[in-house]
C-alpha cells in the first residue's frame, strides 16, 4: 500500500493530510492498481457510483481529475477524484480550487472498501486504541497462522493498527453501506496476498456455520482487523444483504469455504459423481464449469490452481476449491496467481473433518435459516434465471443449471445452497442421509418419473415437509429445476438408464419400424419373432411354411370363436400337415391350438377382433403409436386372402373321406401356395422397408464421415 | 507447424528466434523421421551450430504425441551441459503434460497457463 504521493501530477499540486493520505491509498489499492499504475476503471467505477453522487458529478469529477484526459486513472488523478468526490460530498462545487483546501474524506456507500474510507479520519483516535485491542486477542488466536505471517504481520501491524481500527469502528457503527465488510476483508487481502491464510480461519469456521453470523473468530485472519469489522458487519448485515452478502461467506476470506460452501459443493459433486471419495473426470467438470459462463482462460487457470495433483480429474477437495474460486470470481474477485492456502485440498481435508460431524443436525436449521432471507429476496429472479435456464443447458448436468442460476444472480450461495441441496439430490440416486432426509426421500421418487410432473410435486412436497419457510419459495425453483430436470438428469441417473435401457431395446427394432412406417413389418416381426425368437427376417426357406401357417393361424384364431366344426374338422385335416411343421418350425403358443383353414365372412370379421387380442399377446413390446387398427388393417387385406382362397379352397372339398387324402393333398397344396404367395408378398415389402432404412443409414454415414473430416485436421494439427 | 508457445529472455530478439526455431523444425523433422524403427525417440538433441556466424546452440526435444521443444541458447553460455539441457527439457514436458491435464485446454492451442509461464520463465532465469 502506497503512502499517497502529497503531489498529484494531472491535477496540479494537492496536499493530502495524513488521513486522507491512508484513505486514499486504501482506495487506491482497493481499485485493483496495475503495475503501471493504473487503476482497473471498473473499480473506480464501482467506487465513484458509491459515492452517491449524482452521474454529472462523477462524470465533473472525472474529467477535473484528469482521467479522461489520460484514459486511466493514474495515482494522480485517482487522488484527484478522491479528493473531489468528497468535495462534491461536502457540497462544495467540483472544481480543483475545492480541494485545494482541506477536505473530509469521502464517503462511500455500498462500495466494498467504503465503510473504513468513512471512519477511517473519524474514529481514528478513538478506533486506534480499541484497534490495538483487538488486534491483540486476535493475533493471539492466530498463532498458528502467526508464524506464517508474523513477519508480515509485525512489521505491518503497526501500519495497520491505525487503518484496522478505525475498520473496527464500522462496526461498531452500524453502517449504511452494504458490502463493507466484504471490502474490507477484500482490500486487506489483497494486500496481504493470497498466501495469507491464516489458520485462524478455522474458528471462522465453527461459527460461520449457524448463519453468515461471521466468524468473530476469523479476526485472526488477514487481519484480524478486517474480520473484526466484518464480524460485527456482518451480524449486522449478513442476512439481510443475502445478495452481496451471500458472497459474504467469504467473510473474513474469500478463499476460505464456509460451512455452507461446502456442503453445497459436496452436493453438487455428488450430482455429478455420486462416489464422493472418487475423482471427477475433467470433462465431466469442464462441462460443469463451463456452465458458469467464465471465460475459458479463467476457467482454464482455476483448473491449474485447483488440480493439484494434475491428474486431469478433480476430487471432493479439489472440486470445491475449484467451485469456490470460480464463485469467487463470479463475485468480482480476481483469481490468485497460486492457490490459496486455505483451498488447497490438505487444508479443505482438515477443515471437512471437524466441521462436518456438527454439520448434520443444524445443517437443516442453519439452511432454513438461511434461505428465508435469502429466498425471499432473490426468489422472483432466481425463478426467472431458473427458468431462462432450464431451457438453455438441456444437459445432463442439473446442477449446472443450478451453477448457471448462482452465477447469474449475486446470492448465489444462499438461495443456490438452498434450493440447491433438494434438487441436487434428485439426480443422485444415493444420497447421504446427513444431506437431507427429505432429499433421499426425493430421489427414489424422482427417478422413476423422472419426467412426471407429479415427481415434481412430490419433491416440493417434500421440501415443504423439511423445511417449511423455504419450500414456497423454493417450490419454484424446485419446480424449474426438476423440470428441468426430469430432462436432464435423465441422462445422468442411474435408475435414469435402467428405467431407459429396458425399453430401448425393444423400441429399437420397432423405432426402425417405424421409421420405415411399415406396418407389415410389424406384422412380420411379430410374426417371425413368434417363431424365430427375433430372428430379423425370416429365413427364406422355412418361414414360408410356418409364415404362412401363421397367417392363416391368425386368421383361425379367430375361428377360435367362430364356431364352425366342420371347417374345424376340416381345419384340422388340412393343417394335421402342418401342424408337425409348425411345431418344429414355430413356436406358436397362441396359434397351436388353431389349425383351421376355414374362412368366411363372418370369420374376417371376426378376425379382425381376434387379431386384435392375439396382437398384443404375441407382441408385447408393441408400441401405442403403433395403433392396433393398423395393424388390423395390415392383418386385414393379408390375412381375409389366404383364408377365403384356403377356406373356400377346402369348402369345395367336403367330407367324403374318399377324397380325403387327395382333398387333403390338394388343400395342402393349395394352402402352400398361398403361404408362399404371401411371405413373398411379405418379405418383398419387408426387403423396400429395409432398404429405405439402409439408405437413411447411408447418409447418416456420410453425414458423419463429413463431421470427422472437418474434426481430422485439427486433431492432427 | 505452428508454435504453441514461445519465450525469450536474454534478449527481445523475438522475431530472430521465431525464425530460428522455425527453421530449427525442419531439422528435428528430419531426425524424427530418421528414426523409422524404433518409435520416436523420447528425447533426441540437436546440438550444432546452425550458423557459423551467430554461434548459437538449438538443442530439439520431441514428445510421444509429436511434440517439438525447442531450446536456443546463447554459445557463450558455456556452462550448459547437456544434462542441464535434458533437465530443463523435462521439466519443459512435465509442465507441457500438465498444461494437457487441464479440461479446458484445446490440443493446439497456443499455451496460456501461468503455471507453464511461471515455470519457463524460472527455468531460463535460472540459466542466464
Amino acid at each position: 500500500m502506497e503512502q499517497g504521493p502529497g503531489t498529484v501530477s494531472g491535477g496540479g499540486f494537492i496536499s493530502l493530510s495524513e488521513n486522507e493520505q491512508r484513505c486514499y491509498s486504501d482506495l487506491y489499492t482497493l481499485c485493483q492498481a496495475d503495475s503501471s499504475g493504473k487503476l482497473a476503471a471498473s473499480k473506480v467505477g464501482e467506487l465513484f457510483r458509491a459515492s452517491q453522487l449524482p452521474a454529472d458529478t462523477l462524470h465533473q469529477v472525472t474529467e477535473l481529475c484528469g482521467a479522461k484526459r489520460l484514459g486511466y486513472f493514474g495515482t494522480g488523478q485517482f487522488y484527484v477524484a478522491l479528493k473531489l468526490l468528497a468535495a462534491a460530498q461536502s457540497g462544495f462545487p467540483v472544481r480543483l480550487e475545492s480541494i485545494k483546501s482541506e477536505m473530509p474524506l469521502p464517503r462511500f456507500v455500498g462500495m466494498k472498501n467504503d465503510a473504513e474510507v468513512l471512519r477511517y479520519p473519524n474514529h481514528s483516535q478513538n478506533t486506534e486504541s480499541q484497534g490495538l485491542h483487538l488486534g491483540k486477542p486476535s493475533v493471539t488466536i492466530a498463532q498458528p497462522s502467526l508464524d506464517r505471517n508474523a513477519l508480515k504481520r509485525t512489521e505491518s501491524l503497526g501500519d495497520k493498527q491505525e487503518p484496522w481500527s478505525p475498520l473496527r469502528s464500522p462496526p461498531s457503527s452500524p453502517s449504511s453501506s452494504s458490502n463493507q465488510d466484504k471490502p474490507l476483508s477484500y482490500t486487506y487481502r489483497k494486500q496481504w496476498s493470497s498466501t495469507e491464510q491464516l489458520t485462524a480461519s478455522y474458528e471462522s469456521k465453527h461459527p460461520s456455520r449457524p448463519l453468515f453470523r461471521q466468524e468473530v473468530s476469523s479476526p485472526s485472519n488477514y487481519g484480524s482487523k478486517s474480520s473484526l469489522t466484518h464480524s460485527s458487519v456482518t451480524q449486522a448485515r449478513s442476512v439481510e444483504r443475502s445478495a452481496e452478502e451471500g458472497s459474504a461467506d467469504y467473510h473474513d476470506d474469500p478463499w476460505r469455504i464456509t460451512e455452507e460452501q461446502r456442503d453445497y459443493y459436496t452436493m453438487q459433486f455428488k450430482s455429478l459423481q455420486p462416489d464422493v471419495s472418487s475423482l471427477i473426470s475433467g470433462s465431466v467438470a469442464k462441462n460443469f464449469f463451463t456452465k458458469s459462463k467464465l471465460s475459458i482462460p479463467e476457467l482454464s487457470h482455476i483448473w491449474e490452481l485447483s488440480d493439484v495433483d494434475c491428474d486431469g480429474a478433480l476430487t471432493l477437495l479439489e472440486f470445491c476449491a475449484a467451485f469456490h474460486l470460480i464463485v469467487a470470481r463470479k463475485n468480482g474477485y480476481s483469481l490468485p496467481e497460486k492457490l490459496p492456502q486455505t483451498l488447497q485440498p490438505g487444508f479443505l481435508q482438515i477443515d471437512a473433518v471437524s466441521p462436518k460431524t456438527k454439520r448434520d443436525g443444524a445443517f437443516l436449521g442453519s439452511y432454513s435459516e438461511l434461505v428465508p432471507p435469502s429466498q425471499q429476496q432473490k426468489e422472483p429472479a432466481h425463478s426467472e434465471q431458473w427458468e431462462a435456464i432450464n431451457e438453455l443447458p438441456r444437459t445432463p448436468e442439473p446442477l449446472i443449471v443450478f451453477k448457471d442460476d448462482s452465477r447469474t444472480a449475486p446470492q448465489e450461495t444462499n438461495t443456490v445452497e438452498s434450493t440447491y441441496p433438494p434438487l441436487s439430490d434428485i439426480s443422485t440416486p444415493k444420497q447421504e442421509p446427513r444431506i437431507d432426509s427429505c432429499m433421499s426421500a426425493f430421489s427414489p421418487k424422482r427417478n422413476p418419473a423422472f419426467k412426471d410432473t407429479s415427481a415434481e410435486h412430490k419433491h416440493l412436497e417434500n421440501t415443504s415437509a423439511a423445511k417449511t419457510d423455504p419450500p414456497q419459495e423454493l417450490d419454484l425453483q424446485v419446480k424449474s429445476r426438476t423440470r428441468q430436470r426430469s430432462y436432464s438428469s435423465t441422462s445422468i441417473g442411474d435408475a435414469m438408464k435402467k428405467v431407459e435401457e429396458p425399453p430401448t431395446p425393444p423400441p429399437r427394432p420397432q423405432k426402425t419400424h417405424s421409421r420405415a412406417s411399415s406396418l407389415d413389418l410389424n406384422t412380420i416381426f411379430q410374426q417371425s419373432s413368434q417363431g424365430y425368437k427375433g430372428g430379423w427376417l425370416p429365413p427364406p426357406a422355412l418361414p414360408p411354411r410356418p409364415l404362412a401357417a401363421q397367417i392363416p393361424h391368425f386368421v383361425s384364431s379367430t375361428e377360435t370363436t367362430s364356431q364352425q366344426k366342420p371347417v374345424r374338422k376340416l381345419n384340422f385335416a388340412d393343417f394335421s400337415k402342418f401342424s408337425e411343421e409348425e411345431e418344429n418350425a414355430v413356436k406358436n403358443d397362441a396359434q397351436g391350438q388353431l389349425g383351421k383353414a376355414a374362412g368366411s365372412s363372418e370369420e374376417r370379421s371376426s378376425l379382425k377382433k381376434d387379431i386384435l387380442p392375439a396382437q398384443p399377446p404375441l407382441k408385447p413390446i408393441r408400441r401405442k403409436y403403433r395403433p392396433e387398427s393398423q395393424n388390423l388393417d395390415n392383418q386385414d387385406p393379408t390375412p381375409p386372402l389366404p383364408p377365403p382362397s384356403s377356406f373356400s379352397a377346402p369348402g369345395t372339398k367336403p367330407h367324403p373321406p374318399v377324397q380325403k387324402q387327395s382333398s387333403r393333398q390338394k388343400r395342402a397344396i393349395q394352402t402352400a401356395i398361398r403361404k408362399n404367395k404371401e411371405a413373398n408378398a411379405v418379405l418383398a415389402r419387408l426387403n423396400s422397408e429395409l432398404q429405405q432404412q439402409l439408405k437413411e443409414a447411408h447418409l447418416d454415414r456420410i453425414a458423419l464421415e463429413t463431421r470427422l473430416d472437418q474434426l481430422r485436421p485439427v486433431s492432427y494439427s | 507447424n505452428y508454435p504453441l508457445y514461445i519465450r525469450s529472455i536474454p534478449t527481445e530478439n523475438e522475431l530472430k528466434f521465431h525464425y530460428t526455431v522455425h527453421t530449427s523444425l525442419d531439422v528435428v523433422e528430419e531426425k524424427i523421421s530418421a528414426v523409422g524403427k524404433a518409435l520416436v525417440d523420447q528425447r533426441e538433441l540437436y546440438l550444432g551450430l546452425l550458423y557459423p556466424t551467430e554461434d548459437y546452440k538449438v538443442y530439439g526435444y520431441v514428445t510421444n504425441s509429436k511434440v517439438k521443444f525447442v531450446i536456443v541458447v546463447d554459445s557463450s553460455n558455456t556452462a550448459l551441459r547437456d544434462n542441464e539441457i535434458r533437465s530443463m527439457f523435462r521439466k519443459l514436458h512435465n509442465s507441457y503434460t500438465d498444461v494437457m491435464c487441464n479440461p479446458f485446454y484445446n490440443p493446439g492451442d497456443p499455451i496460456q497457463s501461468k503455471a507453464f509461464d511461471n515455470m519457463v520463465s524460472a527455468m531460463m532465469v535460472q540459466v542466464c
